[in-house]
């Protein structure tokens, strides 16, 4: 989904502010590593043989940069390799003697060089990733460079060491939110808490290896710092499992959601169309990635019930069909979903999908709570979808809105569909 | 364990005295108590929460890096205690003789790495050194290496003799097995080396990523069960409505992968045809229900409507990105070995290996299955056919390697079909997979 940078009229201050974060943060990242590298250019490399292996091992890691779930780039080599040698005290029993800019402009050739290969085979660079990835490092190197020349205790340094970690990696989660929550419209609190969630492990695994390798140089000089990459190796490999089963799962649920359409039950691309538009209102509704997850595979697989019925329901909108088949079809897709054992939230989540919003309005208790969020939310984009199709046409967009605001309060949540009404709109403006 | 065989009783009071006498003879006068201590208290930390890899039943413990650390830091016989504390590992559900031989075996293979480590001339040098990487890694490699095949060899003897698993299992799986191994005994090094700097501090700066890393693999682990379980959870809802193909796709799976085994297939190719297996008919909800339902002769344009379903199925599938080669074996099932399948005709090695080993199990087991217009036909005579068919329709080679593995392992055949009370229920009248009775269509 690509938000554009020029937003709206003017006329509605404050929802749709430009997105100012992202570029920023590059031309900050860009502007620092220029004036790096033109710095040390002009006053020479210090120790520039160690330099040249800790450039090496950087441009390494971004060749092996990966996407990690919620495509989030992250490159684990490149950034304990940097920030290793941001944090250098001595390589054997020499001082390490460079600078807070040599730290930044090497880590910047090397992440430029790393990237070349990338490019080569038109894979287009992340600029916004890259950018705070050399951000942190200069956080830690600006904040770090004039402790090392102390000669502290190895306890003592570790100490620091944790600390500036721990604080240029929740610097560069906080950047990454601000970014996110501008280019998915979600709020700044969630997309902070998800970016932690997603990253704290990582940024765990990375922070240990490159005081590992600070230490592994210092004692055993050049030749060890290969060696002590080893772990963040493993790290790196059983992440890139790991992001891939679960973009594979995704794919899998996606692909096989369509067998409603290919058997003539539904019309072609519903269940994709009704799945982006939930996930984007549930965006709007303030839901965690998580729950945004399980409300994309239930709203990809809730039409399944349907291929329990002899024959397909006329043109396959549910939304026309009697409450009790409706209520019919999400019980069998519940059960169809519970099947795997593994997805029950989902299956509650479908099997809730008809529910009206408000059993009986009179207000009296009702047997079963309320239907949650998910639920709710695919109510209303699959009413929407059925009724207006892959059209485009703003004015039956809008007419269809209206009825199913006129319904609302009973049958939809009305929340949910003003919040399907600013999806739509921001749709219909980009 | 009550069912141990005597010949693995014998194995374990062997292997128990064996370790007990190393540790017994081993000498302890320069031991360092405190980092004896320490490296046990690793040992059980790491050794409890053990990862278990793709490979079935192997379970792999960060262990390997305390133990080869002891090795380094303390000998042969530090090395052995260190492994003799796994007696009270924290895996409770190990029975007490399981927990002792485990003890056991990570005594003596600790005590002869330990032995050959010394014999290398390993414990002449002292970390902390310059150059301590470059001296140490001859000797600290013939360690790791003692420690892996020690292990592994007495861990296979167990299972081989208690018959947990065959010799032709153990040879599969050992190879990543060995490779993990190994991987992990080597930051038994790194631990050593900056032991005399950090302490056990470094230990934690090693294994930190190491157990993020296991984190993944567990989290991995877990969304390609439920990965295996919606898929096979969704295939099944394809076929609900039809009585009589119920359980279809996941029996062809199953038979799909037996050819594939039998014709040693690697390991994620049989992953692969597993899925091709399972979704080979997701097409066949394109097909009409009328079509299906319809008795008698077809005409030619409902067979076409029939003859499509593989191409509807890849429409479906084609974005799945891990299927690949699974995509041709579920586009080409129905291919047969003298070109007059459908739907492009593919004639002998043309069709893909995945096709043409899908198209045996999919016969198979339609034969074996009861239809609205027969009963079920007993294994013998779908065997008979399947011989019969073989050359002309079938790959000869997959039959083969299909009736060897049934003598093997049998096969369940379905059950009869229970059609539900009401006899307003319409079934399906026309099976495509049904070597036996091809469909008529009518005027040829």
């Amino acid at each position: 989904m690509s938000v554009s940078a020029q937003t709206g009229p003017a006329a509605r201050p404050g929802r749709h502010r430009a997105d100012v974060g992202r570029p920023v943060v590059i031309a900050v990242a860009a502007a620092l590593a220029v004036a790096a590298v033109a710095k040390v250019t002009a006053d020479g490399l210090v120790q520039p043989e160690v330099a040249v292996i800790f450039g090496a091992l950087v441009a390494l890691g971004e060749l092996f940069r990966m996407v990690i779930p919620g495509n989030r780039e992250v490159a684990p080599i490149a950034a304990a390799g940097a920030l290793g040698y941001a944090m250098l005290t001595t390589v054997g029993p020499e001082p390490a003697g460079h600078s807070a800019l040599q730290a930044i402009a090497v880590t910047a050739v090397g992440m430029l060089a790393g990237s070349l290969p990338h490019i080569a085979v038109g894979r287009a660079p992340r600029p916004d990733a890259m950018a705070r990835r050399l951000l942190t490092v200069a956080v830690v190197a600006v904040a770090f460079r004039p402790l090392a020349s102390l000669e502290l205790g190895w306890t003592a340094l570790l100490c620091l060491m944790t600390v500036t970690i721990v604080a240029a990696c929740f610097l560069e989660v906080c950047v990454a939110a601000l970014i996110r929550a501008e280019a998915v419209r979600a709020r700044f609190g969630i997309a902070l808490r998800d970016e932690m969630a997603a990253k704290m492990a990582l940024c765990a695994a990375i922070g240990a290896t490159a005081m590992l390798i600070v230490v592994a140089t210092s004692v055993m000089g050049r030749a060890a710092l290969l060696v002590f990459t080893a772990p963040i190796l493993v790290t790196q490999f059983a992440f890139r499992r790991y992001a891939g089963i679960r973009a594979t799962y995704l794919q899998t649920v996606r692909a096989l959601s369509r067998v409603t359409e290919v058997g003539g039950y539904v019309e072609a691309g519903h269940s994709r169309r009704v799945s982006k538009l939930a996930v984007a209102m549930g965006r709007e509704l303030g839901m965690s990635e998580g729950e945004l997850l399980e409300l994309e595979y239930a709203a990809l697989m809730h039409d399944i019930g349907q291929l329990s019925l002899g024959d397909p329901i006329p043109g396959g909108a549910t939304v026309l069909a009697s409450p009790d088949e409706r209520r019919r079809i999400a019980e069998l897709g519940a059960e169809v979903i519970k099947e795997t054992g593994v997805l029950d939230r989902v299956a509650y989540i479908v099997r809730r999908q008809a529910d009206p919003y408000r059993s009986d309005p009179a207000g009296e208790a009702s047997p079963e709570p309320p239907p949650p969020l998910a639920s709710r939310i695919i109510k209303a984009a699959n009413a929407y979808d059925d009724l207006v199709g892959d059209s485009s046409d703003r004015d039956r967009g809008a007419a269809v809105l209206d009825r199913l605001r006129a319904e609302s309060t009973a049958e939809y949540d009305p929340t949910v569909v003003e919040a399907l009404a600013r999806v739509v709109e921001r749709r219909a403006r980009s | 364990m009550r069912g141990l065989p005597p010949a693995a009783w014998a194995y374990v009071s062997v292997v128990v005295a064996l370790a007990a006498a190393a540790v017994a003879t081993a000498s302890f006068a320069e031991l360092n108590v405190q980092v004896l201590a320490v490296l046990v208290a690793l040992f059980l930390i790491c050794d409890s929460a053990s990862v278990k890899l793709n490979v079935e039943s192997a379970r792999v413990s960060l262990s390997y890096a305390a133990s080869l650390a002891s090795v380094v830091l303390l000998g042969p016989g530090g090395a052995a205690l260190v492994g003799a504390s796994a007696v009270v590992t924290g895996q409770r559900f190990f029975a007490p003789v399981k927990r002792l031989f485990n003890g056991a075996q990570f005594a003596l293979s600790g005590y002869a790495s330990g032995v050959v480590f010394q014999a290398l001339g390993g414990g002449g040098f002292h970390p902390g050194r310059a150059r301590w990487v470059e001296q140490i890694i001859g000797p600290f490699l013939g360690a790791l290496v003692t420690f892996v095949a020690v292990n592994l060899l007495l861990m296979a003897g167990i299972l081989l003799l208690s018959r947990q698993a065959t010799v032709q299992e153990l040879r599969r799986e050992s190879g990543e097995l060995v490779f993990v191994c190994l991987g992990y005994g080597m930051f038994g090094l790194l631990i050593a080396g900056l032991w005399d700097a950090l302490g056990p501090l470094s230990a934690v700066l090693v294994l930190l990523p190491l157990f993020v890393a296991r984190w993944a693999l567990a989290q991995t682990h877990a969304q390609q069960q439920a990965h295996a379980a919606t898929l096979a959870a969704l295939c099944q809802a394809v076929e609900t409505k039809d009585y009589y193909t119920r359980g279809h796709s996941e029996r062809v799976s199953r038979g799909s992968v037996m050819i594939a085994k039998e014709i040693g297939m690697r390991p994620d190719r049989v992953e692969a045809i597993r899925y091709a297996g399972m979704l080979h008919d997701v097409g066949k909800l394109g097909v009409p229900t009328k079509v299906l339902q319809k008795a008698g002769a077809l005409t030619e344009e409902e067979f076409a409507a029939i003859q499509l379903h593989p191409m509807r199925g890849l429409e479906i599938v084609r974005e799945i990105g891990f299927l690949d080669e699974a995509l041709a074996g579920i586009m080409h099932h129905h291919e047969k070995m003298n070109g007059r399948g459908y739907p492009m005709g593919l004639a002998g090695d043309e069709i893909p290996e995945f096709a043409r080993v899908i198209s045996v199990a999919d016969a198979f087991d339609s034969m074996t299955s009861t239809r609205s217009y027969r009963a079920a036909r007993t294994v013998e005579e779908a065997v008979e056919e399947l011989r019969r068919g073989a050359g002309d329709h079938f790959d000869p080679v997959m039959v083969q390697a299909f009736l060897r593995a049934l003598e093997r392992e049998g096969w369940d055949p379905p059950g009869p079909v229970v059609l539900p009370e009401d006899d307003v229920v319409e079934t399906t009248q026309q099976d495509h997979d049904d070597p036996s009775v091809p469909i008529k269509i009518a005027g040829s």
